[in-house]
């Protein structure tokens, strides 16, 4: 066996802890369990010998790990009574992917819908009719009332609509309200968003140059 | 087994008893036996519309607290055999009568009539849940501004919450020539905004407020242009399919001969 070493064997007072590398090909790992125990045959004979195997973050299955034990079981005195993975690392940086809520209906005067995530609507929202969502909200209708994206503060979040005639637009912390500050309702679908701070409007076609992380469609 | 509509509105003023009393005659003048319900308690109206204010013996509290069987409560019109009506008390307010004890009267009125039209109060609160309690069938009457359209939605909405399927829309005082310069929404915005069916469209008329003072449903005049919206509504409760009305008012002499030159 030359080069790197993938196994490292520690004694502790419960037994012996196999520390496995994470990184390496698994097959390696089998292969070096296989030639360690070959060479220190001898002292792995005698009493019984409690064993710990740490996966370190590799994640196996239930055939792998058995793979593990079939090698270990060679030797008579060695009773394996962990193989552990580290729990998986979850990044707090990485958000978990919205769940996309689809409705449908009209949401009239006084009515007000709350969503974790995005939501896809199919009806129209009226004047005082209100959406409020942490992430993105598409109208496949007119909207005529209020929406507010992004509302615990996702400056990323869009609001997008077939016919954008709100009565007010939020976008995280940013309030609009049309047609004091801008006029729309062109015939084709738009979406509201946020640039440098102030609320924007675009054609749905100009997505595509804004958004990286939706699946983006290249051509054929 | 009658059918109970009621007639709802949200905001005030826009024609709700106008439109129960000219409903409930119209469909009286078909030859249906109707019932019309007030329950606008502490401010009744329909009873001085309908010209049957001095008639009132009993009213719908007195019905509710057992005072009274509701047949001696109902007074018969003095134009139609087939014509009643059930007044609001105008002491009480929509607090002292529950839903239930709305929707038990409503009930009890049903086997014997074939339309009851049931009056509510502006608002929604108690007196619109008092109102929408013992119907089946809604009609939300809106007239073409802002504020009409907007309460209209919301009541829309909690009848929807009701289990009211499908109410139908009256679009009440309608003036043509503001609409036509833009200076009113036109009736497929309204539409469009509140998504239910059109079931019909009624011309603003000085007739209407003549007739409400004298206490004369405005639909016994056949020249009233509001008169023949009414009774096309009423045939369209019927199951009549009837076009809407035309909205061009009859243009003189002196506008045609704009309109020929393109200045109209």
């Amino acid at each position: 066996m030359t080069g790197k070493i993938y196994i490292t064997i520690k004694g502790t007072k419960e037994g012996l802890v196999f520390l496995l590398d994470d990184k390496c090909d698994f097959t390696l790992l089998l292969d070096e369990l296989n030639s360690k125990l070959d060479k220190h045959v001898q002292q792995f004979t005698g009493p019984i010998v409690h064993i710990f195997i740490k996966l370190g973050s590799r994640q196996l299955e239930e055939e792998d790990k058995e793979r593990i034990r079939s090698i270990l079981r060679k030797q008579g005195n060695l009773l394996i009574q962990s193989i552990e993975s580290d729990p998986p690392v979850v990044d707090p940086n990485l958000k978990l992917a919205p769940t996309l809520h689809t409705m449908t209906g009209i949401i009239r005067s006084g009515q007000t819908v709350e969503f974790e995530g995005h939501l896809l609507l199919l009806g129209d929202v009226n004047p005082g009719g209100t959406i409020r969502c942490s992430g993105d909200v598409y109208v496949l209708g007119a909207l005529r009332g209020t929406v507010h994206a992004g509302k615990d503060g996702d400056v990323e979040a869009i609001i997008a609509a077939s016919l954008m005639k709100p009565t007010q637009l939020r976008i995280a912390e940013i309030i609009s309200r049309p047609p004091d500050e801008w006029t729309s309702a062109e015939p084709w679908m738009e979406y509201a968003f946020l640039r440098e701070g102030t609320m924007a409007i675009d054609k749905m076609t100009s997505l595509s140059r804004q958004r990286k992380e939706v699946m983006l469609f290249r051509g054929v | 087994m009658g059918e109970a509509i009621v007639v709802t509105s949200g905001k005030g003023g826009v024609g709700k008893t106008t439109t129960s009393a000219n409903l409930g005659t119209a469909l009286a003048i078909m030859g249906k036996k109707v019932c019309m319900v007030d329950t606008d308690i502490g401010l009744r109206n329909l009873d001085v519309v309908m010209g049957l204010e001095n008639r009132i013996i009993y009213d719908l509290i007195d019905v509710a607290e057992g005072r009274c069987r509701v047949n001696q409560a109902l007074i018969k019109d003095k134009r139609f055999d087939e014509l009643y009506m059930l007044p609001a008390a105008q002491t009480k307010d929509k607090n002292d009568i529950s839903p239930d004890q709305v929707r038990q009267i409503i009930e009890s009125l049903k086997p014997d009539f074939d339309y009851i039209i049931i009056d509510c109060p502006a608002g929604i609160e108690q007196g619109f849940r008092n109102a929408i309690a013992g119907a089946s069938q809604a009609i939300v009457v809106t007239t073409p501004e802002n504020a009409a359209v907007r309460d209209a939605d919301r009541v829309i909405g909690l009848l929807e919450k009701s289990n009211f399927p499908s109410p139908k829309l009256i679009i009440n005082r309608i003036r043509p020539n503001m609409m036509k310069s833009g200076d009113m929404l036109e009736i497929e915005d309204i539409c469009q905004v509140l998504a239910i069916d059109l079931i019909g469209i009624v011309p603003d008329d000085e007739y209407v407020i003549k007739a409400a003072n004298s206490g004369e449903p405005t639909v016994m005049n056949v020249n009233s242009r509001a008169a023949i919206a009414y009774r096309n509504i009423a045939r369209r409760i019927l199951g009549e399919t009837v076009p809407l009305t035309q909205l061009e008012e009859k243009s003189g002499m002196f506008r045609k001969v704009k309109k020929f030159l393109g200045m109209g």
